[in-house]
Order: structure tokens, then sequence, then C-alpha cells
């Protein structure tokens, strides 16, 4: 498990060097995300270490994004000054994108048989 | 009292603090949300936040001594995005049910995510600021904060806005596909994963095994999409 924990923060590092190197805009993990589910395509197996460090990890993924979610306490002037279009864009795009992404698979997948 | 206060300073030195109260107070949430049944009000990232900051504002510990030892477990995020390649490779040969109706929804879906998110706010006078906060609000967590700093957000901020969005999506999803008679069960779990990333809500759709299989492709395609687009349209408009 160890060297599959060690592969996930080594294809991190090579997502940061690319990133750095080419000056994508897009944040290195997702690089390094994008590099390993290559790999397990080309592969065509997921070792079972590899599933055990990945399942561990987000298995406590929401526990993660709690030190950064705390930083929301930096900026209670700003949510509010502005709790309105905060409020209304959450509420009203996420289910209209829920509404316009089921009718669309809906109606593409009908036709497809 | 006088040294109840100098051994809390002489802790906060210490990574130990922000550490264990992360932990603790997240342990706390997961058992009230065990207690409510797992209901997606509940939230347990959301308790757990709302608990550390009401300790660090009672204790005046402010967000840099609290972040210096919270920053250990804020790290594994890294490693965390990479490991979410693992989920999407065990979903992907659902792709091949369904190949191009799957790529088709998912650009369409995540351009309409940013534009609705960003042009609801835009319209009721949200600042820059708020706007490119909540552009990647229907992206799984880690991804999303990347690309607010990326595009110039703020991180924490979009942090609590993809939470309340997965909240927004576990509690009114259904309902919301229901109400436009939406039955097919790739298109309700594709649907869920890709505007509100199917955290939360995956265990609540799992109940199928399609839609819960649908919910998590639609979240790792969507991260994928929006970490490529939303940057490009970001250079585009301003």
């Amino acid at each position: 498990m160890l060297p599959f924990f060690f592969l996930l923060c080594l294809l991190q590092l090579v997502g940061e060097v690319i990133v750095y190197v080419t000056d994508l805009p897009i944040p290195g993990p997702v690089v390094g995300m994008a590099l390993l589910l290559a790999g397990l395509l080309i592969n065509k197996g997921l070792p079972q270490g590899l599933d055990h460090a990945a399942s561990g990890l987000l298995k406590y993924l929401a526990l993660l994004f709690v030190p950064a979610g705390v930083g929301v306490t930096l900026h209670f002037n700003l949510i509010a000054r502005e709790w309105l279009p905060i409020t209304a864009s959450l509420i009203i795009a996420t289910l209209l994108t829920i509404a316009f992404c089921g009718l669309m698979m809906n109606f593409m997948d009908r036709r497809n048989g | 009292m006088d040294r109840l206060y100098t051994l809390w300073d002489h802790l906060a030195q210490t990574p130990l603090l922000g550490i264990c109260l992360t932990l603790a107070c997240f342990v706390l949430g997961d058992w009230i949300n065990k207690k409510c049944k797992q209901s997606p009000l509940a939230n347990p990232v959301l308790i757990s936040i709302v608990l550390v900051s009401a300790v660090l504002m009672i204790t005046k510990t402010d967000y840099q001594a609290y972040f210096n030892g919270a920053k250990y477990i804020h790290f594994l995020l890294g490693p965390a995005t990479v490991a979410l390649a693992v989920p999407l490779y065990k979903n992907i040969h659902h792709v091949k049910a369904a190949l191009l109706p799957i790529i088709i929804t998912v650009i369409a879906g995540c351009l309409f995510a940013i534009f609705s998110g960003v042009g609801i706010a835009a319209l009721l006078g949200g600042s820059r600021e708020t706007l490119l906060s909540l552009a990647p609000k229907s992206v799984t967590a880690p991804v999303a904060m990347g690309l607010s700093e990326i595009i110039g957000g703020t991180p924490s901020l979009t942090a609590v806005l993809v939470i309340l969005c997965g909240i927004i999506g576990a509690v009114f999803g259904a309902m919301v596909l229901n109400l436009v008679g939406v039955k097919n069960k790739k298109a309700r779990g594709l649907a869920i994963g890709i505007a509100s990333h199917g955290i939360g809500t995956a265990r609540k759709l799992s109940v199928h095994e399609t839609t819960g299989a649908f919910a998590g492709l639609g979240m790792g395609l969507n991260a994928l999409a929006t970490a490529v687009l939303l940057p490009l349209l970001y250079l585009l408009f301003t």
C-alpha cells in the first residue's frame, strides 16, 4: 500500500512539474489524476494496493477540506453583504443544472436505444 | 487561569492543536450525522467547520495559528485528488454503455453549471470575488479549490459553497428529476453527479447501483471537464 501512496504523491509532483513547465492553468493534482486514469486505462487493471491506498484516502476525503473550509470565517463580511446572490446562485443554478443534465441524458440515451 | 492561557498559547505553537481540533470536530460531526440517520442536512463537514470556527472564536485563536497545524491534514487533498482517478476508472466501463451521450452531457452540463451559477449571482449584484468563487461550485471540493485559486477566487469560500451545493443536490435533486419526468437511472445519476458532485448523494443514490455508478462517473468527468474549461473561459472573458 505504501508504494502506491508514494505513487499518488509522485503523480501529484509530476502534475505540479508539468503545470509549472507548461504554464497550464490547471491544478497540478488534476493533471496527476488524469495521468493516473490514463495509466489505469493502458494497464487495463487496478492493482489491489492502489485500490487500498486510494480508497483509504478517499474514505476521509470529507475530513480533508475542513481546514480550508474553516477559512470561510475570514470572509464573514463578504457573505453577510452578498448572501442573496450567493444563495440564489447556489439553489437555482444547482437545481437548473440537475434538470438540464437529466433531461439531456434522458433524451439522448432513449434515442440511442 | 493565567497559566491556562499560557498553556493554550504554548500548544498553539505546535501543529498538535490544529490537528486534534480538526479531528475531534470531524469525529463529533460524523457522530451527529449518524444520529440524524445520515441526513444530507446534517453534513459532517459543515458541522465540523462550524464547530472548529466556534472554538477558534471563543478562544480568540486566529486562523493562521490553527492552520499551522491543520495544514498537515489540508496537504492530503493533493494525493486524494490524484486518487479520484481510481473510482473514476472503476465506473468507466459504464461509459461504453452510452459514450457519446455521456460526453456531450458532461461538457454541456459543465458549461451550464458555470454560466448559470455565475450568471445568476452577477444579475443579483455579486462582486467579482463572489462570482469567481462560485464558478467551480459544482465540482468536487479538492478540484474546485484548486480552480478557485487559479482564477483568482477565494478557495475557502469555494470549499463551503461546494459543500452547500452538494447538500442542495442531495436534498432536492431527486425531487427536481421527478418533477421534469426523468426516470432513466443513468440520466438521474449523471445529472446529480455533474451538478452537485455526488458527495453524500452517492450514499443515498447507491440504493440503486446504476444511479450510484453514474453519479460517481458524472462527478469524476465533470471535475476533469471543468478543470480544463473553466480556466479557458476565465481567459476568454476577463
